[in-house]
């Protein structure tokens, strides 16, 4: 428990670090820091609308940062969520375009698993580079993302686009009739909370998505702390030699960890596909592939820091207009700025670390007792 | 000369906190110029903080350094070499490909003009080899040169930069005996011709041969200041840890039964078309411990890599019971009841940040009872890992710390902790002891022949031959991949078991 505030201690001297220095960039700028972070906070939490879009924007980066840390975990560096994530939501929406027709459940599921497979294939070539052949991953994962982007373009230029439709996007595979949404999707949390008796707005994109990201969040804490595969994976990344010489396999963990990390950045086409477009809309993402690695980085690649990361990264997106909107000289590329800060911070952690680990120890050592101290030194 | 100070160094009250961590505390030393000094101690007694203070590696928290009477801040190693200073670091610190002489100028070329004047630095080089008998070749590549001519190097370019106040740090523990000798010889002639000598060490016997005084240190403090004449080899190790010593190992005669492992013909080819094992073969029994005796580097770390299955040997068989297992995987021949401690333990033997429970499992986390199917046992584990902290003494007994925050001696006892509970009937063991402090080097060996007696068979490789010669009940010989020969460790002496390690007397004995 020590040990876990401990953790967190470091990424949120990180962001109020990042907040102070953007403050001082927005006076700089001439304009006024606390009305910033008001808009900030009023409009990403202050209200069911702000809130809503917040946890919504979060869900594709809750997935994306799981993805990362999941590879970081058995030492690799994932750069590839994007390209992954573009493959998978391209999957999602073509199972929906072939089965057209058939009953939505099926389909749903069957979208569902697409999404995991093609993201965990597109991830697995570089692991399987990488086990074979040394090939090193952030140069594999980063050449298959371009990969991804022409490959998905072409088909949905080329194959899946509806006749005259001047957005690059393929058909629909659900669509509202009569007021209703009919074909696969998932529910929105509109109508999963309806039945509760609450009334959550219909407007709001959040859905059933973000429900399955937190389940997710559990399900990889349990794979990597309780389970002996991921005893082995962190091992692997660890200590590479120490895990062989432990009777594991390095080269089918790095292959393990790439397919799962595929996976869950795959499961951002759940998001897009099944609950907010569906369709495939070219160039959907906004760049979650690789905010999920600053979400990793910021919340230690432990599944319940990736999700505090992912909702502070989902705030700052929904934030974004709003203080565009109502300051004078403050353009949202401010967030993004800030978006850099929190990062650069979370890089320094080792001077962090040592300046305010004396501060802590300091502490610790001025509130000890002699008999500590005694029992300490023999 | 009558005009010397009385002491090239004092050291008076120097205090340096790393932390909570007080490695000196106010220690109190004294070395008497043109002497022989060592500084004893075990793994984090604060013998190396010590030096690395005197040559300005660190500041210290408090205290003050006399360097020749005189009051002086050594901040660098800059200060420390301008005061005369020089030191020998445990690890080399020399270009390979480049010659003797380029190494020993780098830093601090003699130039003429814009260009480096190699005439003048190789004849200067020259004049300081033969004058302290280093015997180097200034144009010799380094690369090229054994390891004790490597040793040689690295004190000539601390008198190159003319140093009056040499440090060594473990100087012996990468040479051979003959080496050791040729060493010493120089290291006294140093001596003779006005250097003070200060060397870092935990073998006690060099000490008693080398040296003019002894300093003792034990946790941060200086525990003995004592001329060698009046010092025993018990008594050092007594003030060294602090209670009673065995140095030597107690163990009865060896019983051996049927052959445990049986090793034919193994062979592995190098890098560079060299052969790193040639055609090896002996066997272990149960009941006995079979030393390898050599320098390191002639194949040892690789023969133990293949036989724990870490490595593929280019030809061979190797058998277990008379099961073959030279292709199966460390997993498989652990669950065969082959243990193996590591020779480096925090490359291989441990996991550094995961915790002390989570180390207790390396190696045995996929079998019952400690995983099911899917889930780990958390509370197995938490029970075995307190049991075996306890059992063999990893202090502090807490399965929650990181492994990191141990001690070396620590970190070894919870690896063979993890290692001797398999009930192996097979104990692979390299350098068992290395950088392990007195106590945890004796419960180590007891723990050994414990299992020995219970009818395990050991092989055991060690760079410290008195290790080797005092737990195996046969030694065998290795040079440069091939088996020397096989000696009696009771009635071999260090001269003749020296000379096969340099790899003369080639006798062929299988």
């Amino acid at each position: 428990m020590k040990n876990n505030l401990k953790e967190l201690f470091f990424p949120v001297v990180a962001v109020v670090a990042a907040f102070l220095v953007g403050g001082i960039l927005v006076w700089f700028i001439g304009d006024d820091p606390l009305l910033v972070y008001e808009l900030f906070f009023t409009s990403a939490f202050g209200s069911i609308d702000g809130i809503g879009y917040t946890l919504f924007y979060a869900t594709p980066l809750i997935f994306t940062g799981l993805a990362v840390s999941v590879a970081f975990k058995c030492g690799l560096l994932n750069i590839g969520a994007e390209g992954q994530l573009v493959v998978a939501a391209f999957a999602t929406a073509w199972v929906g375009i072939v089965l057209a027709g058939w009953p939505a459940l099926p389909v749903v599921l069957l979208a569902m698993v697409a999404a995991m497979l093609a993201g965990g294939f597109w991830a697995g070539v570089p692991g399987v580079l990488k086990a074979r052949f040394g090939a090193h991953e952030v140069i594999t994962t980063i050449m298959m993302n371009f990969i991804a982007f022409g490959i998905v373009s072409y088909l949905t230029q080329y194959h899946y686009r509806k006749p005259g439709d001047p957005i690059l996007e393929t058909v629909p595979i659900a669509e509202v009739k009569d007021g209703v949404l009919v074909g696969p999707h998932i529910p929105r949390m509109h109508d999963l909370l309806a039945p509760l008796g609450v009334d959550f707005p219909e407007r709001l994109p959040l859905n059933l998505a973000f429900l399955i990201a937190l389940a997710v969040c559990f399900l990889v804490y349990v794979f990597l702390w309780k389970t002996k595969w991921g005893y082995e994976l962190r091992a692997v990344g660890m200590n590479a030699s120490a895990a062989e010489y432990g009777g594991v396999s390095i080269s089918r963990n790095i292959i393990a960890a790439m397919v799962i990390s595929g996976m869950l950045a795959g499961m951002v086409g759940i998001n897009e596909v099944l609950g907010y477009r569906y369709r495939y809309y070219d160039g959907f993402s906004a760049g979650y592939g690789f905010t999920g690695i600053a979400v990793a980085l910021l919340g230690r690649s432990h599944p319940v820091g990736v999700l505090l990361a992912a909702i502070l990264f989902g705030a700052l997106a929904r934030s974004a207009l709003f203080i565009d909107i109502f300051t004078v000289k403050i353009s949202k590329d401010w967030v993004v700025i800030l978006q850099a800060i929190i990062i650069l911070f979370v890089a320094c952690e080792a001077l962090f670390r040592s300046g305010a680990s004396r501060v802590f120890r300091r502490t610790v050592k001025a509130s000890r007792t002699p008999e500590e101290k005694e029992s300490l030194a023999a | 000369m009558s005009e010397e100070p009385k002491y090239a160094v004092e050291m008076r009250g120097v205090t340096k906190q790393f932390g909570e961590v007080v490695a000196n505390d106010h220690i109190d030393i004294r070395i008497p110029s043109q002497s022989i000094h060592a500084i004893i101690g075990e793994n984090g007694a604060g013998k190396s903080t010590s030096m690395n203070i005197l040559y300005g590696f660190y500041t210290a928290d408090s205290g003050e350094t006399l360097i020749d009477g005189e009051p002086r801040s050594i901040s660098s190693p800059r200060d420390a070499i301008a005061l005369g200073l020089g030191m020998v670091h445990q690890h080399f610190m020399l270009v390979e490909p480049l010659t003797v002489t380029e190494n020993i100028v780098l830093g601090a070329e003699p130039t003429s003009g814009v260009a480096i004047d190699y005439k003048r630095a190789r004849a200067r080089v020259r004049e300081i080899s033969e004058q302290y008998g280093l015997k180097i070749n200034p144009d010799a590549k380094v690369g090229q040169l054994s390891v004790g001519q490597q040793q040689r190097v690295e004190i000539l370019k601390t008198l190159y930069r003319g140093a009056r106040i040499l440090i060594l740090d473990e100087p012996t523990a990468v040479l051979t005996p003959q080496e050791v000798d040729e060493m010493f010889a120089i290291l006294r002639g140093l001596r003779e011709q006005g250097k003070t000598i200060i060397i870092i060490t935990h073998k006690l016997e060099e000490v008693l041969s080398l040296s003019d005084n002894i300093t003792v240190m034990r946790d941060g403090h200086v525990v003995g200041n004592l001329p060698t004449r009046e010092a025993s080899a018990e008594g050092l190790a007594r003030m060294m840890v602090g209670r009673e010593v065995l140095l030597r190992v107690v163990k009865k005669d060896s019983e051996p039964g049927k052959p445990v492992l049986s090793v034919r013909g193994l062979t592995l080819e190098g890098g560079e078309g060299g052969t790193i094992l040639d055609d090896i073969s002996f066997e272990v029994r149960r009941g006995e411990v079979l030393g390898i005796a050599g320098v390191e580097g002639n194949g040892q770390t690789e023969l133990i890599e293949i036989l724990a299955g870490l490595a593929t040997p280019s030809g061979g068989a190797i058998l277990l019971d008379d099961e073959e297992i030279t292709r199966l995987s460390p997993h498989q021949r652990k669950r065969r009841g082959v243990a193996h401690i590591p020779e480096d333990r925090h490359r291989r033997g441990l996991l550094l940040d995961f915790d002390l429970a989570g180390n207790s499992i390396l190696g045995v986390h996929k079998d019952a009872p400690i995983s099911g199917r899917v889930l780990l046992d958390r509370q197995v584990i938490d029970e075995r890992a307190r049991r075996l902290v306890k059992e063999y003494n990893v202090r502090p007994p807490d399965i929650t710390l990181p492994a990191r925050a141990l001690s070396g001696g620590n970190q070894q006892k919870l690896i063979v902790a993890r290692e001797f509970d398999i009930n192996p009937k097979l104990i692979l063991v390299s350098q068992p002891t290395r950088g392990v402090d007195i106590g945890a080097t004796e419960f180590i060996h007891r723990k050994l022949i414990e299992l020995r007696d219970a009818g395990a068979g050991v092989l055991l490789v060690s760079a410290e031959l008195d290790e080797v010669l005092s737990l195996s009940d046969r030694v065998m010989v290795i040079y440069e991949g091939r088996v020397v020969g096989e000696v009696d460790p009771r009635s071999v002496g260090e001269g003749e078991i020296g000379l096969m390690m340099a790899g003369s007397r080639p006798v062929e004995k299988t």
